[in-house]
């Protein structure tokens, strides 16, 4: 039977449509799986700012234009061709959508995961269909602690350092530190940054108080019963790993208040706010970046490039999800460009492995060391500073430094335990 | 002392706030028998135009008092337009499924706005939060309290003062009270139930986005506000019971107390305390503490 007209146009312009929105991809691209929050609450903050540095940095990799040693066109002269997933949907969804970027896009590789639920949940499918894949967000100590990979690498640290540093760092700038309360979200990232954060601060100082902890429900934008609580029960400092719009609105709503003038807030991620909201920002306040990212990052070639190329493009200054976006990019690169340098041809999957493990590369936030998780997992050092409006504009001061060593356990030893028997081995300036 | 004022202060203006977002969903259902899944993203589409009309309004460099103004503006514009368009454009078209179906059809609906707002505004978050801070703040034994969220316990006083006036003292609160009461009958009498439908829907859209545009300049406006504050929003509404603007009210002030005295008291408590009154009311009284009576046909 014949198909009518209207069918037939339809079906003519449907295939039309797919053929124009597929890449174009030719049989010797990199074909990279790119995963990252495009919608949803962590968009906006880290899964947005993600992709634009990828972004910028894959095409700037295609031209060979950024600087040595990452001058060579793509990976391994191969023309990159990024494939984008939402990361939104939860664990089991990644999961499925990890099968369909290696068995339907035959992606070479992926690099992603900002949520540490799809963290822990992508890299066993990663080992059972041996696909290269570099986590380069999430924070969870857990994902080479209780498993070994193979073909999992995370370029990016753990929260422990975060806290750890964060109680070194609060130790040296309040010596008569008595009290301190904590306002966290009430799931995996909010728990565990409190517990290492107190554990490691009650290893420093143990008749350290603690007022009040308050653990609101992610998301809940919310906070006064929580100001209050935290007025009433007053402390020198106020810990809180909120990230992104909470961290945002506890801001807005504790400044209005004056929840800041006699507490001092200690925020670890607040290093990703502080152009959004840098008239509501108290002067003073502790921010960290997860890393030696955004104002914290040092001055390399690499990263003047990537904060100038960036503000140029998207018209602000990158912050850590963006940094940590190109250390795994680059990682995966430079691993696959050393395989290379040992055979003829293309290396294979397991020869990039192998080049990964244990190697030791600058990013635009400076040196990266895969010395833990046997090889697996990076370590970088950890940086806080104080915000302070420098001539109008966002800046930081009592900018102190710790060492990888100084805030990671050693290799053999979970974090927990080694937070919980005093930080043994740490080696601190 | 300072933490009983604290408690009671911080448990009135969630409860406030809660009102806010409630009324409108509670308003539909008791008119309308639908169950409105789409609240949330009114609330959202109210948020983000207060946003977007204060950041415009005050760039234009214009005294910022008007920015109180540009919130309302927003809750108007955007819940009217957006209100209209989904009952006349598709609810409609529903009317007399069963109440399950139309949950379906209004999560639908939803997502759908979901992804507008997405298209429309980005994933970058929005501020406006000048009104937030203009009005300086109040102090109560040693406390300080943002005068914002103090004028917002007087905005939803209003708001309930209104309803309570339109539904009881007019006469067009009156003929909604008999479409509440028996649609079929009410329209046999000549009461125009269609057009009640769509004055009752607009009504209860314009609440919602109100609720949104209100709350923007504390927040950081972002993706998926909306869905957050749809279950809260039931929570209050099956406390207080389904349909009565006075439930809501009640449901509002015990959430808002009881998850007050949770944070003060006993923080792990704070999100189990809500689901825990709502789940000790349904046990006790599952239509709900003021659940409006049904009659039953014969």
């Amino acid at each position: 039977m014949l198909i009518p007209f209207a069918k037939k146009s339809a079906l003519v312009g449907l295939l039309v449509a797919s053929a124009v929105a597929q890449p174009v991809i030719a049989a010797d691209d990199y074909k990279l799986g790119l995963v990252t929050f495009l919608s949803g609450g962590a968009a906006g903050p880290f899964g947005v700012p993600a992709q634009n540095a990828a972004n910028l940095v894959l095409e700037t990799l295609n031209e060979g234009a950024l600087p040595a040693p990452y001058n060579v066109k793509g990976i391994n002269g191969r023309t990159i061709k990024p494939i984008y997933v939402d990361e939104a949907g939860g664990a089991t969804k990644q999961s499925s959508e990890y099968r369909n970027l290696v068995e339907r896009q035959g992606v070479d590789a992926v690099v992603g995961y900002i949520s540490s639920g799809d963290c822990l949940a992508v890299p066993a499918v990663a080992e059972e269909l041996k696909t290269l894949t570099v986590l380069f967000d999430c924070g969870t100590p857990r994902v080479f602690e209780d498993n070994s990979f193979k073909y999992v690498f995370r370029t990016g640290p753990t929260t422990t350092m975060d806290s750890v540093a964060a109680s070194y760092y609060i130790k040296d700038i309040f010596p008569n530190l008595k009290a301190v309360s904590g306002i966290n979200q009430n799931y995996s990232f909010g728990h565990e940054s409190w517990a290492d954060f107190y554990g490691s601060l009650k290893g420093l100082q143990s008749d350290i108080d603690v007022p009040t902890k308050q653990f609101p429900k992610i998301y809940a934008g919310q906070y006064g019963a929580e100001i209050s609580a935290l007025m009433v029960n007053s402390a020198d400092v106020i810990h809180s790993s909120f990230w992104g719009g909470d961290m945002e609105a506890f801001l807005l709503q504790g400044a209005a208040r004056g929840l800041f003038e006699d507490q001092t807030a200690l925020l670890t991620t607040g290093e990703s706010a502080m152009y959004r909201l840098s008239d509501q920002i108290p002067e003073g306040t502790i921010l960290g970046g997860r890393g030696p990212f955004g104002i914290y990052a040092p001055d390399n070639a690499l990263n003047r490039w990537f904060r100038d190329a960036y503000s140029k493009r998207y018209g602000t200054q990158p912050t850590y999800p963006a940094y940590k976006m190109v250390q795994g990019i680059l990682g995966l690169k430079l691993a696959t460009e050393q395989a290379a340098a040992k055979v003829s041809g293309q290396p294979t999957t397991e020869d990039v492995v192998s080049a990964f493990e244990y190697l030791e590369y600058e990013g635009p936030g400076g040196k990266v060391s895969m010395n833990m998780g046997k090889g697996h997992q990076a370590s970088m050092e950890m940086v806080y500073g104080r915000y302070a409006l420098k001539d109008g504009k966002p800046a930081v001061t009592d900018v102190r430094r710790y060492a990888a060593e100084c805030v990671n356990p050693s290799d053999d030893m979970p974090a927990n335990e080694w937070i919980e028997k005093g930080m043994p081995g740490a080696k601190c300036n | 002392m300072k933490l009983v004022i604290a408690m009671l202060m911080d448990g009135v203006i969630y409860a406030s706030w809660l009102f806010v977002i409630a009324a409108g969903l509670t308003l539909i259902y008791g008119v309308m028998r639908i169950l409105n899944m789409a609240h949330g993203s009114f609330y959202a589409i109210g948020a983000y135009g207060g946003a977007s009309l204060v950041g415009f309004y005050l760039a234009g460099g214009y005294p910022p008092w008007g920015a109180y103004f540009m919130l309302l503006g927003a809750a108007l514009i955007g819940g009217t337009i957006v209100g209209l368009l989904i009952e006349r454009g598709l609810l409609r078209m529903m009317y007399g499924r069963d109440e399950v179906v139309m949950i379906l059809v209004t999560y639908a609906i939803l997502l759908i706005l979901e992804d507008v707002i997405k298209l429309i505004w980005g994933v970058d978050a929005y501020f406006a939060y000048q009104p937030y801070t203009l009005l300086g703040r109040t102090k109560l034994a040693g406390l300080s309290f943002a005068n914002y969220d103090i004028l917002l316990i007087f905005v939803s006083a209003l708001i309930c003062f209104v309803l309570w006036w339109g539904l009881n003292r007019t006469r067009k609160g009156k003929l909604l009270q008999a479409v509440i009461h028996d649609r079929d009958t009410a329209a046999f009498l000549g009461i125009n139930v269609t057009r009640m439908f769509t004055v009752t829907f607009v009504i209860g859209a314009v609440l919602g986005a109100l609720a949104g545009a209100l709350t923007a300049p504390g927040i950081s406006v972002m993706p998926g506000i909306g869905v957050e504050v749809i279950i809260l929003a039931f929570a209050v509404v099956v406390i207080g019971g389904l349909g009565s603007v006075g439930g809501a009210l009640l449901g509002a002030l015990i959430v808002g107390l009881a998850r007050s005295a949770a944070v003060h008291l006993y923080p792990d408590a704070e999100l189990f305390v809500i689901y825990g009154v709502m789940g000790l009311v349904l046990a006790f009284r599952p239509q709900g503490l003021f659940a409006i009576a049904t009659a039953r046909k014969i």
